[in-house]
């Protein structure tokens, strides 16, 4: 079932602001096509893990492996070198640009020579429209549309197809579904499970259980900055999920142990070992 | 929920070549500006009579428009890229002066004069540059205190080597061929030199790559960043380009009028913006195109000269003018929504 291999892992990292710990130990494994979830609530740590592994943030402690080699990012800027790409919520972040411009920006391809360069518009145009419509959009055909006037959706599909057309290997989508309606949240998950299809490494952080069950291969939960439970598919069932999830009495039961256990070991959050028998079913 | 799940059923309907040229034309930034041009030259077609008509009527505005719009380009560009030039104000009497005081009144060869008044455009384009990229003050205020630098060390400087606020300069034939000459008696050569600016810049900003970076230094400049363009290299380029348009300005006014005033130019800073703004230049950045500022400058010229061919008021020019403004940044905010919501739309459909 592991038998695919790891690029990207986290090895019981902690993650510090000052005085205030905002990751507990986390060790995390993202594997060539899968997509790992990333589930918990507001103020989970949920962003300052993806940060992490974006680069933004390096950890205090512990390590991150890439193809198994420890690696440390010294910035955004170089982990997108070594091909892990972040979208965000919002997908594009140049509305009044065009869709071949956009996806193209700071690489533009030219033709003709020396300084007489041009930007091939029309080129861009058509590997940007192509790139989308390999992920099953079809509905963007024109390249010179803007990527304000796109859906959600398709903006975020744009995003995804932009990095994955630009080599990326370890996708991290921040709450991709979040503000969309059911049918372009929908779009959104075919583009996902189509780039998993593609041997890419899938972050996916929700807090909406449908979508992580229609996509996920492996869950992480998040609770105050401690992984509360790991899990593959199969393993739990939605309902399970969504307790964890939703505050329902399993999450409630983690909650208090975490807290005690906070209680009686100066503050320090349990590791995933003391939570794992209680929550397991 | 938010989706009616029906517009999955409905067969896509085929693009109807009205609606596509719609599309498209809302999308380009100088709809809205071609619009208010063609509004402006109909009115005062009609009203200006066959003065306003005749060629030396329409060399009145042209002239106008040249000056202006070797200005309002690089301007117009800076907007895009998220950024003001006031200091164009004061670098065109600086230049002026520069050429006139170093082939004037020492006599010195015309083209190390143009050279001298090139270079100091250049490098106070430079300074505006390196201020704007190495601080966090806005372009606004740091342009405003280049613009009284520059106008102060003028005034002081020209008073000190001239004597007087004012420095003439009789351009040999060549000089005067090339920057200060009239065709058919009436239109300045600024007015080609405009056009090769036009062409130049229109290479620059739709056809080369560098284009796409202004864009996107004007849309997201972090992003911009974060994407590998050079946004200081960028923005230090910009408005070193301001600068020498600026003072090509200065240079071709005293070529054509062979005298250098230090208080000239002034007027130069609000009309070159406002020819920008009408020309659909989203004022924030991120949106704009050369042709617009081409149609926003003839735009601003007809009204600021046409009005001289009416029986109105020429006092009513400036509320015309005043009035234009807030029009155009309406029309254009109306054609960008146009432009976006435009495809939103399709995209339900299809």
């Amino acid at each position: 079932m592991n038998d695919k291999p790891t690029i990207l892992e986290l090895r019981n990292v902690n993650k510090s602001f000052g005085p205030i710990d905002v990751l507990h130990d986390i060790s995390l494994r993202v594997r060539a096509g899968e997509v790992l979830c990333l589930l918990g609530d507001n103020g989970a740590g949920k962003s300052t893990l993806i940060k992490t592994l974006a680069g933004v943030h390096k950890p205090t402690s512990g390590q991150i492996l890439m193809d198994s080699q420890p690696v440390t990012f010294t910035g955004p800027s170089d982990a997108q070198g070594r091909g892990i790409a972040t979208v965000h919520q919002f997908g594009g972040t140049f509305p009044l640009m065009s869709i071949g411009r956009s996806f193209f920006v700071g690489v533009e391809p030219t033709k003709g020579w020396g300084p007489f360069k041009i930007y091939d518009r029309k080129r861009a145009n058509e590997i940007a429209v192509k790139a989308v419509r390999d992920f099953g959009i079809t509905r963007i055909d024109d390249g010179d549309r803007l990527v304000g006037g796109l859906s959600g959706g398709e903006r975020q599909s744009l995003a995804i197809a932009r990095a994955v057309y630009f080599g990326a290997r370890v996708l991290i989508l921040d709450e991709p579904t979040a503000a969309l309606g059911v049918k372009q949240a929908s779009h959104v998950l075919r583009i996902v499970n189509e780039a998993k299809r593609r041997g890419l490494a899938v972050v996916f952080i929700t807090h909406q259980v449908m979508h992580a069950m229609a996509v996920g291969d492996h869950f992480a939960v998040l609770i105050r900055g401690a992984i509360a439970a790991d899990f593959r598919k199969g393993e739990k069932s939605r309902e399970e999920i969504t307790d964890l999830m939703a505050g329902g009495e399993t999450m409630s039961d983690l909650e208090v142990q975490v807290e005690g256990y906070m209680e009686t070991h100066e503050g320090h959050p349990p590791s995933l070992q003391v939570l794992k028998g209680p929550t397991a079913h | 929920m938010a989706h009616p799940v029906t517009s999955t059923s409905i067969p896509a309907p085929d693009r109807t070549q009205s609606g596509l040229a719609l599309g498209r034309l809302a999308r380009r930034p100088e709809s809205g500006s071609f619009l208010g041009m063609v509004a402006v030259l109909l009115f005062f077609g009609l009203f200006g009579g066959s003065g306003f008509l005749s060629a030396a009527g329409t060399a009145s505005w042209l002239n106008i428009a040249s000056e202006i719009g070797i200005i309002a380009l690089p301007i117009g560009l800076l907007m895009i890229a998220g950024e003001l030039d006031i200091s164009v104000g004061a670098v065109i009497p600086a230049a002026s002066l520069t050429a006139a005081i170093v082939s004037g009144h020492y006599g010195l060869p015309d083209w190390l004069g143009i050279a001298a008044a090139l270079g100091l455009g250049l490098a106070v384009g430079f300074i505006n540059g390196l201020f704007v990229t190495r601080t966090t003050i806005p372009s606004l205020i740091i342009t405003i205190g280049t613009m009284f630098g520059t106008m102060g060390l003028t005034l002081g400087l020209t008073v000190k080597i001239a004597g007087s606020t004012g420095v003439s300069l009789v351009p040999d034939p060549l000089t005067k061929l090339i920057l200060g000459d009239y065709l058919g008696g009436m239109f300045q050569v600024t007015i080609l030199w405009w056009v090769v600016f036009v062409v130049g810049l229109f290479w620059l900003l739709h056809v080369s790559p560098i284009g796409n970076w202004i864009y996107a230094l004007g849309g997201d400049k972090e992003s911009a960043r974060n994407v590998g363009i050079p946004t200081k290299r960028l923005t230090i380029g910009l408005f070193m380009l301001s600068g020498f348009s600026a003072a090509f300005v200065g240079v071709s006014e005293v070529m054509v009028y062979q005298s250098a005033q230090v208080l000239a130019g002034q007027s130069f800073i609000f009309n070159s913006i406002m020819c920008v703004v009408i020309g659909g230049v989203l004022l924030t950045g991120g949106f704009g195109s050369i042709v617009g500022i081409l149609f926003g400058t003839l735009t601003f010229s007809i009204v600021n000269q046409g009005i001289y061919f009416t029986s109105l008021d020429p006092n009513v020019g400036s509320v015309i003018i005043g009035a234009l403004l807030l029009i155009a940044v309406l029309t254009n905010d109306t054609f960008r929504q146009l432009a976006l919501s435009y495809s939103s739309k399709k995209a339900g459909q299809s």
